[in-house]
């Protein structure tokens, strides 16, 4: 079910501006692959080009390709509505739809992509609550508006709406920046439970996080402000944060910059 | 939906598109058929067929994506040409209004038009001009400007600088409802305590009355908007040098938001120069030149453009004159907004973007 | 092993520029604190009073005139009811009959008779076709400026619209009785062959100045108002939420219906509240393009009836003093529906800024 993710020679512009240069990686199915880099070096901006948010921005283009297993995203024909059902996004700050329901704000996406029995949809509403460990917490408040959850809750909620319409890949752009410590703890053991289902790549700025879900990490840099970001290394999690093979990697993840 | 959707489709991602062309195709077609449809049934009124266009390419775009991308697309690109058939139905009539009214003002708009008034003229022969409306219109639009400009700009600076509390809070409230006063109601009230009350007689000066409170509220609330845009850091930045409250106000904060006080102004002007209900009950009408605004009735010239109207009797020669002065009046209200706006563009407040 | 990790609150803000950008808000500044001043001079209110700093003369001065011009605004709004009222109430106690349900207008007989009736009737008739035509229309052109047209598009389109607004009233009068009228001739007979058993969109074939083309024309003049509101509480639709309807495989439309528009909602409600105030109160589009006749009409398409504004222009000039007193009652109740029209609309408003305002 999760698929694996090529990308060769992508690059990303903001109308003339570069934003990133000529990124080529592979992203490994079943795992949790981590950006890491200092600000402005591109990696949300790689992250919505996987599911082709990236072009939702004004003046936004992307070059180059990305190969869900053997399809391009970029290729002819290719419907990004399509993409992004296969691709799911969690956002920095939680993002419930306000004037709906929990329950609503889950089948959201279902809702969307077909017509489901009443007993079918609650199902997967279910399935999809308890896979964010969030089930438990509103099981009695399905009805209410999802605005009224806590900051993590709805961040939880919003990863169950994601996944709900079941999707390959999971991205989730900086998940925790806006929670608090404990919540921070329940989504990362969400992740290390999701990575069974799903691919998850995840932009990060805290590298004790990094360190913690991923499998592996990619680090990514920009030579001056103003300069595009490049991916400077990804390798295993374990070797980026012992043994890194380039110095820059080294230095930033040591403290010495960024 | 169908069979035909889906043999064609290699994966989950490759949704079959319609080419870029289509809708374009489509807006063509539609266009050829209403206009078929309208010479078969001998009709010729242009609304019919657009109307019967916009419908047909609405339904027609449903039908082909329906069928070629799925129900979703199909919905989504309805909801497009709706939007787009929105906006030309608004198109339509804006083109239509200055179309018609330049193509039937130039007739009789020249200089012995503007230089001119109506004079013994009735108003079914031709000849005869305006001179005496636009004189009326300016000097009763320059009278209700000078009242109200003052007036307004310092209760926006009540609100915005001082106002704290209930009187500040009835203002603000009632600034609002001043906004939503029809224009007619406005010319009634100076109609009941200066004509009838007072027994004054008409006379542009009661006009301007009228004018004053259609446009008190406009400015009073494109001002606030100005002031609240001045950073606060000025008015300290002033205050901590020790300049009193009051010359921080004229000296900084004023000057700062000037651009954006003009604009309003102006804007105002162009709102107030149309109006045509409060001048009917107020200034009377009259075919002379009366240069004194505060006695005996004067002209207008959009009450000129009613009676030319009105009092035609379906005369071509009136009707034109109506449409010049139309003209006229709408290059004026144009030129003093592009001028407005040309200024709120020069004079905006750097954002830093 | 892993060396030292650290978590780096340094960087964060400007990665946010890559991801979306928040609606930029009107930079709001509060009133610098200041009180009204107390009568009693306590020390206390000294103390208030040195802080405030408002004993220089000129700063005095200062404050009375602005202070003085917003009461003189409250003296304007307060004269308006008191007069209007004043005449109305003259007008309406020689009226020998009912006010509010007589279907005539003779107030200079001499057992003088007038009542609102037709007046209501009209009004609401012609604002109601308005409403149904323009709101439409206006939502779908605000969403084609904010969500559909090419950015590059968007600017000089709104600023179109807004032209259209600045266009005088008698001007729309002009266009509307001698142009568009006889365009809907054929409008008309379509609508009778179709509709015509109805009753409503009844024609009897005489000339297209009823009230059906009021409200078309009225339609095109309240559009944009109507669009121009619409448009920034469009524009304003948080882009986070409808990043969140994309990512969850959204069709544009469908971002449009579980994002924007639901944010939206009250702000059109309002937006058309205040057209419906305009079209109330509209006079000179109205007097021009409707052939009036003071009696009720079952149809539509057929001229006759007619609306305050309009009432009182038309019979304005040849009025008595009675007359005059008789027409200003009747703009008394004009004045009074469109404050209530407003006053909602802006209530609207106010609690939407409330609500937005904490979400925040």
């Amino acid at each position: 079910m999760a698929k694996r993710i090529d990308i060769s020679g992508l690059n990303a512009y903001y109308g003339s501006f570069r934003a990133i240069e000529d990124i080529s990686m592979a992203i490994e199915p079943r795992s949790v692959t981590a950006f890491i880099g200092p600000s402005g070096c591109g990696k949300s901006t790689f992250l919505r080009t996987l599911n082709r948010m990236h072009e939702v921005t004004p003046g936004g283009r992307v070059e180059g390709k990305v190969m869900l297993d053997d399809e391009n995203l970029y290729g002819a024909g290719i419907d990004p509505v399509s993409v992004r059902r296969e691709v799911g996004m969690v956002f920095q700050r939680p993002n419930p739809f306000p004037t709906m329901s929990v329950y609503d704000n889950v089948a959201a996406g279902l809702r969307l992509n077909g017509n489901y029995k009443k007993s079918e949809l609650s199902d997967i509403v279910e399935k999809s609550l308890k896979g964010a460990n969030l089930w438990n917490e509103v099981k009695d408040r399905l009805n209410k508006p999802g605005s009224g959850l806590s900051g993590g809750q709805q961040q939880r909620l919003c990863i169950a709406r994601a996944i709900a319409v079941e999707p390959k890949v999971l991205l989730m752009d900086e998940p925790c920046s806006a929670l608090d410590p404990i919540s921070t703890l329940a989504i990362e053991d969400l992740i290390g439970e999701l990575k069974e289902r799903f691919t998850i790549v995840i932009v990060t700025h805290n590298m004790q996080q990094a360190a913690r879900v991923s499998d592996r990490t990619a680090f990514f840099n920009l030579s001056a402000v103003g300069q595009p970001g490049k991916l400077i290394e990804i390798d295993d999690t374990e070797r980026i944060f012992s043994n890194p093979s380039v110095q820059a990697t080294e230095d930033y993840i040591s403290g010495r910059f960024g | 939906m169908s069979q035909i959707t889906d043999a064609p489709r290699r994966s989950s991602l490759q949704g079959a598109t319609l080419p870029k062309w289509t809708p374009w195709a489509i807006a063509a077609g539609s266009v050829a058929l209403g206009l078929g449809i309208s010479a078969a049934a001998g009709l010729d009124s242009k609304i019919q067929w657009g109307l019967m266009a916009a419908v047909f390419f609405v339904i027609a775009s449903y039908g082909v994506a329906a069928r070629v991308e799925g129900p979703r697309q199909a919905k989504d690109r309805v909801a497009t040409s709706l939007v787009w058939v929105a906006f030309l139905l608004a198109v339509v009539p804006l083109v239509s209004l200055i179309w018609v009214t330049v193509k039937r003002g130039v007739k009789v708009l020249d200089g012995y038009f503007l230089t001119h008034s109506m004079g013994l003229i009735t108003d079914t022969e031709p000849g005869g001009g305006i001179y005496h409306a636009i004189l009326g219109t300016l000097e009763q639009v320059a009278i209700a400007t000078v009242i109200s400009v003052p007036i307004g700009v310092l209760t926006a600076i009540y609100l915005v600088e001082y106002g704290r509390g209930r009187l500040a809070k009835a203002v603000t409230f009632f600034v609002d409802v001043m906004t939503g006063i029809p224009s007619i109601v406005a010319g009634l009230f100076v109609l009941s305590f200066w004509i009838i009350i007072l027994d004054m007689g008409y006379s542009g000066f009661a006009g301007s009355m009228a004018l004053t409170i259609l446009m008190l509220p406009v400015i009073v609330r494109s001002t606030e908007e100005m002031l609240k845009l001045v950073p606060n850091e000025l008015r300290e930045a002033s205050l901590a040098l020790g300049v009193p409250k009051w010359r921080t106000i004229m000296k900084v904060v004023l000057p700062t938001s000037i651009g954006g006080i003009t604009t309003g102004v102006m804007l105002a002007i162009a709102r107030i120069t149309g109006e045509t209900a409060p001048v009917l009950l107020l200034v009377w009408g009259s075919s002379f030149i009366n240069t004194n605004p505060f006695e005996d009735p004067q002209a207008s010239l959009p009450m000129y453009i009613y009676l030319q109207y009105a009092n035609s009797g379906g005369s071509g020669a009136a009707y034109d004159r109506a449409w010049a002065a139309a003209l006229t009046l709408i290059a004026f209200v144009m030129i003093l907004n592009l001028a407005a706006r040309g200024i709120a563009r020069w004079k905006a407040p750097k954002t830093g973007r | 092993m892993h060396r030292r990790l650290e978590p780096h609150a340094a960087c964060g803000s400007a990665d946010r520029r890559t991801s979306w950008t928040y609606p930029r808000k009107l930079l709001t500044l509060p009133p610098p604190p200041l009180r009204p001043p107390t009568p009693t001079r306590s020390p206390d209110a000294d103390q208030k009073r040195a802080a405030r700093g408002a004993t220089r003369p000129g700063d005095r001065v200062f404050l009375g005139l602005s202070r003085g011009s917003g009461i003189f605004l409250l003296v304007i709004m307060a004269a308006i009811a008191v007069f209007l009222t004043y005449r109305s109430v003259i007008a309406i106690s020689k009226d020998e009959s009912n006010f509010l349900t007589t279907l005539e207008w003779n107030p200079t007989a001499a057992e003088p008779s007038f009542g609102i009736a037709v007046l209501v009737y009209g009004t609401i008739v012609s604002s109601i076709i308005a409403m149904v035509i323009a709101v439409p229309i206006a939502v779908g052109i605000a969403l084609f400026i904010t969500h559909y047209a090419p950015r590059k598009l968007g600017g000089p389109l709104s600023y179109v619209i807004d032209l259209l607004a600045a266009v005088p009233s008698i001007v729309y009068g002009l266009w509307g009785a001698l142009v568009l009228a006889p365009q809907l001739i054929g409008l008309y007979g379509w609508l009778d062959d179709y509709f015509g058993w109805t009753g409503i969109l009844d024609w009897q074939g005489g000339a297209p100045r009823s009230l059906f083309t009021v409200g078309v024309l009225l339609a095109i003049m309240i559009l944009p108002i109507i669009t121009s509101v619409s448009r920034e509480v469009f524009r304003q639709a948080p882009q986070m939420h409808q990043e969140a309807a994309l990512a969850l495989g959204a069709t544009r439309w469908e971002v449009i219906r579980m994002s924007v528009l639901p944010f939206g909602r009250s702000g059109v409600i309002s937006a058309s509240m205040l057209g419906l105030g305009r079209a109330l109160g509209e006079t000179m589009a109205v007097a021009t393009v409707l052939s009036p006749s003071f009696e009720i009409n079952a149809s539509l398409l057929d001229p006759g009836g007619g609306t305050f504004a309009q009432n009182i222009a038309s019979k304005f000039s040849e009025a008595s003093e009675m007359g005059r007193d008789a027409l200003i009652a009747s703009g008394l109740v004009l004045f009074v529906i469109t404050l209530l029209v407003n006053g909602a609309a802006r209530m609207i408003i106010a609690r939407r800024a409330e609500y937005s305002g904490a979400n925040a």
